[in-house]
């Protein structure tokens, strides 16, 4: 199974990373680009029976490990078969 | 007394800390692995700056599961004073030993130079030999020193006098100019509630000696063996 | 059938196709194929500079180790030894900045504890084309954050460096690395292997696709995916690294290693065939036996890959289990992949079929050596004619400023605020200080170093530019009261098949040679850079020199800024007015030309030794060689960062320069063995008297203090700017190209 955990950091936190991003994109020709905001992107390989199981795990670690709760949120996809193309 | 000074796989001031406990200060000093589960009788904890784990993840994150962990924290939770320099604050504020989460510098750069850092408060086990305002001038070298904690928390560690260091001019203002990173507050360091557990971005230990540019830490140093001293004379 | 089109995307002529079937006695298999490329690539083999190379002076009293393993040592007393040579990652950090010089300085820091030496220090010396154009702008931005995050998570600082501006490294930037580890003298280890039936090991990370570029036997691979699998930049893991250093140094420590080399360019191919030759001893290998991070990788790729932080070690029997129990401390995986044999031959196999079966020699010492064709450049003469017609002269106050915002002479504070240059407290004089000084714990010594190399100087006359590039860089550490000991250089040159670019790169080991040797500083390895070049337009040449020196008391350290008010400023040595190939030429007029100025080096070495003894005698303060910008650069230089001003007057020193620019010539001529040094009034005798007596001139040219800088020529006042905005210029010039000012909050 595969679980995508997306961590981004919380509405409140400044983002110094993002609007360094968003700033270049205004400079490259994209003023309609208004905000950016940074995160973590990280795909996970489960062994579990179902989605369900996955998710929980998925969950788990965020929890633990993946993001902090001081200042990132995350959310989580799951699938069970690999999508087309890479 | 005798100084722990925890290593873990990427920890680079290690032996800085433990030169300035024990070559400069004349203490003594032992090594502590990781992976090890005891402190081996020490007095104090040091949690030394570097790039534990590669700072992979997050600053800290995955040093706190390291086994010597459970140990640190145990030991904090009886009284014994705690040192995190630098990346060893990042690992307290991330094994929750203190509150709020290092950000990126808003420069988004690594910034290693010379600041002024403002002691606020001397009842701590790193300031005990200090005088409230005094100023130090003491190094840093960081790229995730931007301090960060909810409008909430932040309040609760200035009613109860938790921030012990301030990043300030020269002649002790508190100002955006003298913020090197852009931390809530001007925040350089902080204490536990209980206060024996203290964090600070900017590093004491290259601070022992004038020939290395400022001999501004060793005070902090002398506060752990004077505040040491104390605890036994209580005992 | 022989594929010719395969054998030329290997990069080999048709000649060194045949010597290889001689060699072999058949025609290469596939891998053996690839193996012989890289082997035998100008990056590997050094076939078209061997032939000049051999004429350095390479031994010496206190060399330990020469050029031939993968650092040269040096004795610095107390049963230690300073480990250390430079390294360029060019090309791969145009095509990606960050990465290519993380993993330039991953390769150097390597070839540094491989040793047994435990790398103390790390320095730097980048070229790039002018600011202006964004696209430099993000190559060196680039190169600066990968230099940082790489050293930086390492634990070693970067204490120093240079960073020079021309048009030419535009295309080509530079990216040269030094650095400096500390060893005892009996346990540093070499990398050769010995001994038949001993284990060989790797240890490190996993071996993937990394860096193994164009060249390929199987075409039938290639399509749309092959793009995505075959990464043409490698990827640096400094946290790897670091793991890999303390457990090699763990390992080496103990007794059971015969030897010991890092796998970087031409990966497991060059340890394996270079580590069997130096010991006149064979390898063979299981390839199957290798780490490995992807799927199906063949032979090939696995022999040619450069993924980074991957060491092999000559094991001796019986001693596995304590290896293995070392690096399984520090999570490493060391596994065992073959054994020393006696027949001199590299062996590899397949899951245990013959992939490839070569006598070492034929990659390592019998690799082609080129005498290649010199000629003489046609730019030459042309250039070497400096004519002032035409020319409007700046006013000195003008140049003075456009000088002092040059990116060659500005501050660099934005590059080394960067870097952790304090890290294992070690460092007495800081980045932009003079030349870099780290103290030697328990001892008390200190080590300076300094790498250096104008290349305008090379560009108009070979042999004298790097003379003066010796020189200089001599000069910077003795400034600071070290004896210079030894030298590593980094070679970076155009298209060596080109007669012109091959005539400079003969001249200029001659220049080295005959430098090192006046001033008795050994070579003790170094690396060459061909084929800097873009569309036929070659960057300057540019040699540069990494020199090291001892300084015995640590205490006596001298940096370039003055030290308190009222203090006298002695000029030490001669101005000639000389302009040619200054950078006053070039900023002000965009003009490369004239001669570089005239070396005498008895002269130098006298006033290198006149240096070190001041210094151990405290009668000088301070100390600041002049160099780019010549004298008044120089003298504001001794200022910035101090906060006290300086007043002097000189006389007119224009030599054959024209009446129109002979105070420019005074001021910003950049003739050499000249240093600004300052003593405090009571000893100014003394050091008169030293000078005399080392036949030194000395002028005592004015005094320290007050808040502006003041040159006065033959009583006239040419300059006379204020400290503060002077300062400003100068520290704000390269700083201004990157960071937006910011909204106070």
């Amino acid at each position: 199974m595969r679980a995508r955990v997306f961590v981004t950091l919380k509405p409140s936190v400044f983002d110094p990373q993002g609007t360094t991003v968003a700033d270049a994109l205004h400079t490259l020709g994209y003023p309609e680009v208004t905000d950016v905001r940074q995160g973590k992107y990280f795909e996970l390989e489960i062994k579990a029976a179902s989605a369900d199981e996955a998710r929980r795990i998925a969950s788990e670690v965020s929890d633990k490990l993946l993001a902090n709760p001081v200042i990132e949120s995350y959310r989580i996809e799951v699938a069970d078969q690999e999508e087309g193309g890479r | 007394m005798k100084f722990a000074v925890v290593v873990f796989p990427g920890s680079n001031c290690d032996h800085d800390a433990y030169y300035a406990a024990k070559h400069v200060l004349g203490q003594e000093a032992v090594f502590v692995w990781h992976k090890d589960a005891r402190l081996g009788g020490a007095d104090a904890v040091i949690l030394p700056g570097g790039f534990a784990h590669g700072d992979y993840l997050r600053t800290g994150a995955i040093a706190r599961f390291s086994p010597v962990m459970a140990e640190v924290q145990a030991f904090a939770a009886a009284g014994g004073p705690v040192v995190g320099i630098c990346n060893g604050f990042q690992v307290l504020l991330e094994v929750g030993l203190l509150p709020g989460a290092m950000l990126r510098n808003r420069s988004l750069k690594f910034q290693c130079e010379h600041v002024y850092t403002r002691v606020e408060q001397t009842d701590t086990p790193l300031t005990l030999a200090c005088q409230a305002g005094q100023v130090l001038h003491l190094p840093i070298a960081h790229g995730d020193g931007n301090y960060y904690a909810e409008p909430d928390v932040l309040a609760q560690l200035e009613r109860n006098r938790q921030v012990v260091f301030r990043y300030a001019t020269r002649d002790g203002q508190v100002t955006d100019v003298a913020n090197p990173n852009g931390s809530a507050n001007n925040i350089a360091g902080l204490c536990s509630e209980a206060r024996n557990v203290v964090g600070l971005m900017p590093h004491p230990e290259r601070a022992c000696e004038l020939a290395v540019g400022s001999a501004d830490g060793l005070a902090l140093f002398e506060s752990v063996v004077k505040s040491v001293a104390g605890l036994r004379t209580v005992a | 059938m022989t594929d010719w089109a395969v054998i030329e995307r290997h990069g080999l002529t048709r000649d060194e196709y045949a010597r290889i079937v001689s060699a072999l006695g058949r025609d290469p298999r596939p891998t053996e194929l690839g193996i012989f490329s890289v082997m035998w690539s100008e990056h590997c083999s050094y076939k078209s500079s061997r032939v000049h190379l051999k004429t350095l002076p390479t031994t010496g009293r206190l060399v330990l180790q020469g050029p031939g393993e993968n650092a040269g040592a040096i004795d610095i007393g107390d049963g230690l030894a300073a480990v250390f040579k430079i390294e360029s990652h060019n090309h791969p950090s145009f095509i990606e900045p960050y990465q290519g010089a993380a993993t330039g300085v991953g390769g150097i820091i390597r070839d540094i504890f491989t040793m047994g030496a435990r790398p103390i220090a790390l320095l730097n010396s980048l070229r790039f084309g002018p600011l202006d154009d964004p696209q430099v702008r993000r190559v060196f931005a680039g190169v600066v954050a990968g230099i940082a995050g790489y050293g930086n998570s390492m634990g070693i600082p970067t204490v120093g460096g240079e960073v020079n501006i021309d048009e030419t490294y535009a295309g080509n930037p530079l990216v040269n690395v030094f650095c400096l580890g500390i060893a005892r003298t009996e346990e540093i280890v070499l990398a050769a292997a010995s001994g038949a039936g001993n284990p060989v090991y790797y240890v490190g990370a996993k071996t993937g696709r990394d860096g193994i570029h164009g060249a390929t036997m199987a075409s039938t691979e290639f399509d749309d995916r092959s793009a995505e699998k075959r990464p043409a930049v490698q990827v640096g893991d400094p946290f790897m690294e670091k793991l890999l250093l303390e457990a090699c140094l763990e390992v080496i420590a103990t007794d059971t290693l015969v030897g010991i080399q890092d796998m970087g360019a031409a990966g497991l191919t060059c340890s394996t065939s270079e580590m069997g030759s130096r010991g006149a001893a064979g390898i063979q290998i299981d390839v199957a036996l290798v780490p490995q991070r992807e799927d199906g990788m063949t032979p090939y790729e696995i022999m040619l890959s450069e993924s980074q932080e991957r060491m092999l070690l000559v094991v001796k029997r019986g001693r596995e289990a304590e290896v293995e129990r070392i690096f399984g401390k520090w999570d490493l995986h060391a596994v065992r992949i073959g054994e020393v044999t006696t027949d001199g031959r590299m062996r590899v196999l397949s899951d245990g079929e013959v992939v490839a079966d070569i006598p070492n020699r034929a990659l390592t010492d019998d690799a082609p050596l080129y005498n290649r064709p010199i000629a003489e450049p046609a730019y030459l003469r042309d250039a070497q004619a400096l004519s002032f017609a035409g020319m409007a002269a700046a006013t000195p106050s003008e140049a003075f400023r456009q000088l002092l915002a040059a990116p060659s002479i500005a501050s660099k504070h934005w590059v080394y605020r960067q870097y952790d240059h304090m890290v294992r407290t070690n460092t007495l004089v800081f980045p932009g200080m003079g030349a870099a000084v780290v103290r030697v714990k328990g001892t008390a010594r200190a080590l300076a170093m300094s790498v250096d190399g104008n290349a305008r100087f090379v560009y108009l006359d070979p042999r004298a530019g790097t003379q003066l590039a010796v020189a200089e860089a001599a000069r910077n550490v003795a400034c600071t009261g070290a004896v210079p000991v030894g030298a590593t250089n980094c070679l970076n040159f155009g298209n060596p098949e080109r007669p012109e670019i091959m005539w400079q790169f003969a001249k200029a080991v001659e220049g080295i040679g005959v430098a090192c040797r006046a001033l008795d500083i050994p070579i003790t390895g170094g690396n060459v850079s061909l084929y800097n070049e873009t569309d036929g337009q070659a960057i300057l040449p540019t040699p540069v020199i990494g020199v090291v020196g001892v300084l015995d008391q640590a205490d006596r350290v001298l940096g370039r800024v003055f030290r308190s008010e009222g203090d006298v400023i002695v000029l030490l040595g001669e101005g000639h007015g000389e302009l040619g190939g200054s950078e006053y030429l070039k900023t002000a007029h965009g003009a490369v030309l004239g001669r570089p100025p005239v070396l005498v080096l008895e002269r130098e070495r006298a006033l290198q030794r006149l240096l070190v003894e001041a210094a151990a005698a405290r009668v000088t303060r301070s100390a600041h060689d002049c160099a780019e910008g010549g004298l008044a650069i120089t003298l504001a230089e001794c200022c910035f960062d101090a906060g006290i001003g300086a007043e002097v007057s000189v006389p007119l020193s224009a030599g054959a320069t024209p009446a129109a620019f002979a105070d420019l010539a005074t001021l910003f001529g950049e003739s050499a063995s000249r240093v600004i040094v300052s003593t405090a009034p009571a000893r100014a005798q003394d050091l008169v008297r030293m000078a005399a007596a080392a036949n030194v001139p000395a002028q005592l040219i004015g005094r320290t203090g007050g808040d502006r800088i003041r040159i006065v020529v033959e009583g006239r006042t040419l300059i006379d700017e204020s400290l503060d905005e002077a300062e400003q210029v100068w520290s704000t010039a390269i700083e201004k190209y990157f960071v937006r000012p910011r909204a106070i909050a």
